[in-house]
């Protein structure tokens, strides 16, 4: 065989491998969302990042590749068709990875199903149970309400409020950050004096709030909420003239609560995620490019605000991406180790340092301690 | 603790009123059909929606919250039309469950005509709460309370001193009879959605300030007016405010004195307990069917 031979042998090769590629069937991405129903406000702004950042990878040219297929459906926010369109998604559509549940009923839901089919899954729900106990198909992508209450504890301690009241929900969200609190409150040395509820429909919660002021022991409130319920707590916290700190959980950390809450939101502190403030952060943070260019583009394609849980869902899509293109392709198992081995990905949620035994990988500094001063959030100290 | 028991009781005629107000839609649609419309939240939803959405094109308050009541009305005598008038030789009940999918219905459209995110109204009269001996109350409860009182006494006059009014009321006494004196009897049905949706929407416009309003604000509020209308006897005005008031005052008392966890509990086993000593309500006519 001649050299020339050879050498065009080797090229007819390589353009054998990049038309197989391209001919190659799409690497399939899995969503189950809630789009619409009550938790529309975290699955809409998933899927539309999930969509926008599919066709940008493929206009990039896929992954290790292989262009990307979006499938979703919409649960509606029912754990029970969760399930149904999860065995459909891994049964039928064949996706090499899971990303979805929008809540963490959704999401437990389909745990059982990807642990079966042995597909790897990145969940965009909150609770800690997810991941704890680890789950070896099971990951994801938000910070858990544990973390949220460990800052918030740990700001009360720095500024000597030891005696709080809680006041939360009736809902999945509310009721698990509740639990996790009242755990982890004695860590910091902070007492629970007061806990209160509302439900998830209440117009007007003076009633508990008329309770905690007539305690006089509570030296701060914290409010564990998620939707509208947290704007009305806020509102009647000051129609009521309670003059203790108050502090709002990272379920409302978003623009439409300063909104809801007008006026009343002044002083309020909460946890959040780094999104939030993207423009605010210093430029030596390690997370500002990525949630500037991530907050950029969104805004610019839907013309709405940025919120985190589009964030969860960007993590989640380019986590399962970072993984595939060490894994060398979409083999599951190979997937599965290499999100298993992620180590310093920085994303909308903070920086990623995955363990066998810990599936979610931030740490507290994936918060910031948030304030609302003049309508706006600033960052504290 | 004074203040204690006083704000309660303010919070809970607050909310009460906003009851009221829905529960009222429910009797009249129940006084001229003996339909339940399950739709009534829904109504409530779309005032309050389509005022923040008309405030948004940048029409003055004054032109937008009226603009929001008429909306509703529109899609009373639409929903009324199209889905209700079409089955009106069906039975009750074929005609209740048709409200309920006309309420699903409402709120799938809401969801792509309006959005589905939460908004507030700005308040009719300032934001800062008066001191009553102690308790703070928000002045938009104020118009709340008093456009509920006013609503009552209106809709009294008008069921009882009009031609219009005593027509409804005949249909609903007994329809065939209303219809053999000459009744228009469809256009009684059509009056009564239009003024039904009027009336949630007028609700919904108002409690935008206080308790927000989204595409799925119906449900909770359609189920508690319910509620309170049976609670106070279904087709009685004086009986939806008691019976909203009522309600309002246990689900705040019982947050406030026993457990916020128990509060909606708390108020549903006093009205099943109403319900089994009193079918009727605390005001309602007894025994309407007597034969």
């Amino acid at each position: 065989m001649t050299a020339r031979m050879f050498a065009s042998a080797i090229v007819l090769s390589i353009s054998c491998a990049a038309t197989a590629a391209l001919a190659q069937a799409p690497i399939k991405v899995g969503a189950f969302l809630s789009i619409t129903g009550p938790a529309a406000f975290l699955g809409d702004p998933e899927q539309k990042t999930l969509e926008m950042y599919v066709e940008r990878i493929n206009a990039s040219g896929g992954v290790a590749g292989r262009k990307l297929e979006l499938v979703v459906y919409d649960d509606a926010g029912d754990a029970e068709k969760a399930r149904t369109f999860a065995r459909r998604l891994l049964e039928q559509d064949k996706v090499d990875v899971l990303v979805g549940g929008s809540t963490t009923g959704t999401t437990m839901a389909a745990v059982p199903l990807a642990e079966q089919a042995q597909t790897p899954f990145i969940s965009l729900a909150g609770a800690v149970g997810i991941v704890e106990p680890v789950k070896k198909w099971v990951f994801k992508t938000p910070h858990t309400d544990r973390m949220a209450c460990e800052k918030v504890f740990a700001d009360m301690r720095a500024r000597k409020l030891v005696k709080v009241a809680i006041i939360s929900g009736t809902g999945g969200f509310d009721k698990s950050m509740r639990g996790e609190c009242l755990k982890v409150a004695g860590n910091f040395g902070v007492e629970v004096v007061a806990d209160e509820s509302y439900g998830a429909a209440d117009t007007d919660m003076s009633a508990q709030l008329t309770k905690i002021r007539g305690n006089a022991a509570v030296q701060a409130v914290l409010n564990a909420g998620f939707g509208q319920g947290p704007a009305i707590v806020t509102r009647n916290y000051r129609q009521l003239g309670l003059a203790m700190p108050l502090y709002q959980s990272h379920g409302v950390a978003s623009a439409e609560y300063v909104k809801l809450a007008g006026s009343a939101a002044e002083g309020v502190r909460l946890p959040a995620a780094a999104l939030l403030v993207a423009d605010i952060l210093p430029d030596t943070d390690k997370q500002k490019p990525v949630v500037v260019a991530y907050k950029h583009d969104y805004e610019a394609r839907y013309k709405s605000e940025v919120s985190a849980f589009g964030g969860h869902a960007y993590d989640g899509l380019m986590l399962a991406v970072d993984a595939m293109k060490r894994a060398g392709g979409a083999d599951k198992a190979k997937v599965r180790d290499a999100l298993e081995a992620t180590r310093g990905y920085v994303g909308t949620g903070g920086v990623v340092n995955m363990t066998a035994t810990d599936h979610m990988g931030l740490d507290e500094t994936a918060f910031r301690m948030l304030e609302v001063k003049n309508g706006a959030w600033v960052l504290v100290r | 603790m004074t203040g204690m028991w006083l704000q309660f009781l303010v919070t809970g005629i607050t909310v009460g009123a906003i009851y009221a107000l829905v529960a009222i839609g429910f009797s009249i649609v129940f006084n001229a059909s003996n339909v339940i419309n399950f739709a009534q939240g829904e109504f409530v939803m779309i005032g309050g929606m389509s005022a923040v959405s008309l405030l948004a094109t940048g029409i003055p308050m004054t032109l937008a919250l009226p603009g929001a009541v008429a909306v509703a009305a529109i899609v009373g005598l639409v929903v009324e039309k199209l889905a209700i008038e079409r089955a009106r030789r069906a039975d009750v009940v074929p005609l209740i469950i048709i409200t309920i999918g006309a309420s699903i219905f409402l709120r799938g459209l809401a969801q792509l005509v309006f959005d589905k995110s939460v908004h507030r109204l700005p308040p009719l009269a300032g934001e800062r709460p008066l001191d009553v001996f102690g308790a703070a109350v928000v002045p938009q409860s104020l118009w709340v309370i008093g456009v509920t009182l006013v609503i009552v006494v209106a809709l009294t006059l008008f069921f009882h001193r009009t031609r219009a009014g005593k027509a409804m009321r005949a249909v609903s006494h007994n329809r065939l009879a209303a219809e053999l004196v000459g009744i228009d009897v469809r256009k009684v049905l059509r009056a009564s959605f239009g003024l039904a949706a009027a009336l949630g929407a007028v609700g919904g416009v108002l409690i935008a300030p206080i308790a927000f309003t989204s595409y799925d604000a119906g449900i909770m509020l359609g189920l508690k007016g319910f509620a309170a209308a049976m609670l106070g006897g279904l087709g009685s005005f004086p009986g939806a405010v008691a019976g909203g008031l009522t309600l309002g005052v246990l689900e705040s008392a019982g947050a406030g004195y026993v457990s916020s966890a128990y509060k909606d509990a708390i108020a549903f086993v006093i009205l099943l307990a109403v319900l089994l000593l009193r079918p009727d309500g605390l005001l309602g006519a007894r025994s309407r069917d007597r034969v």
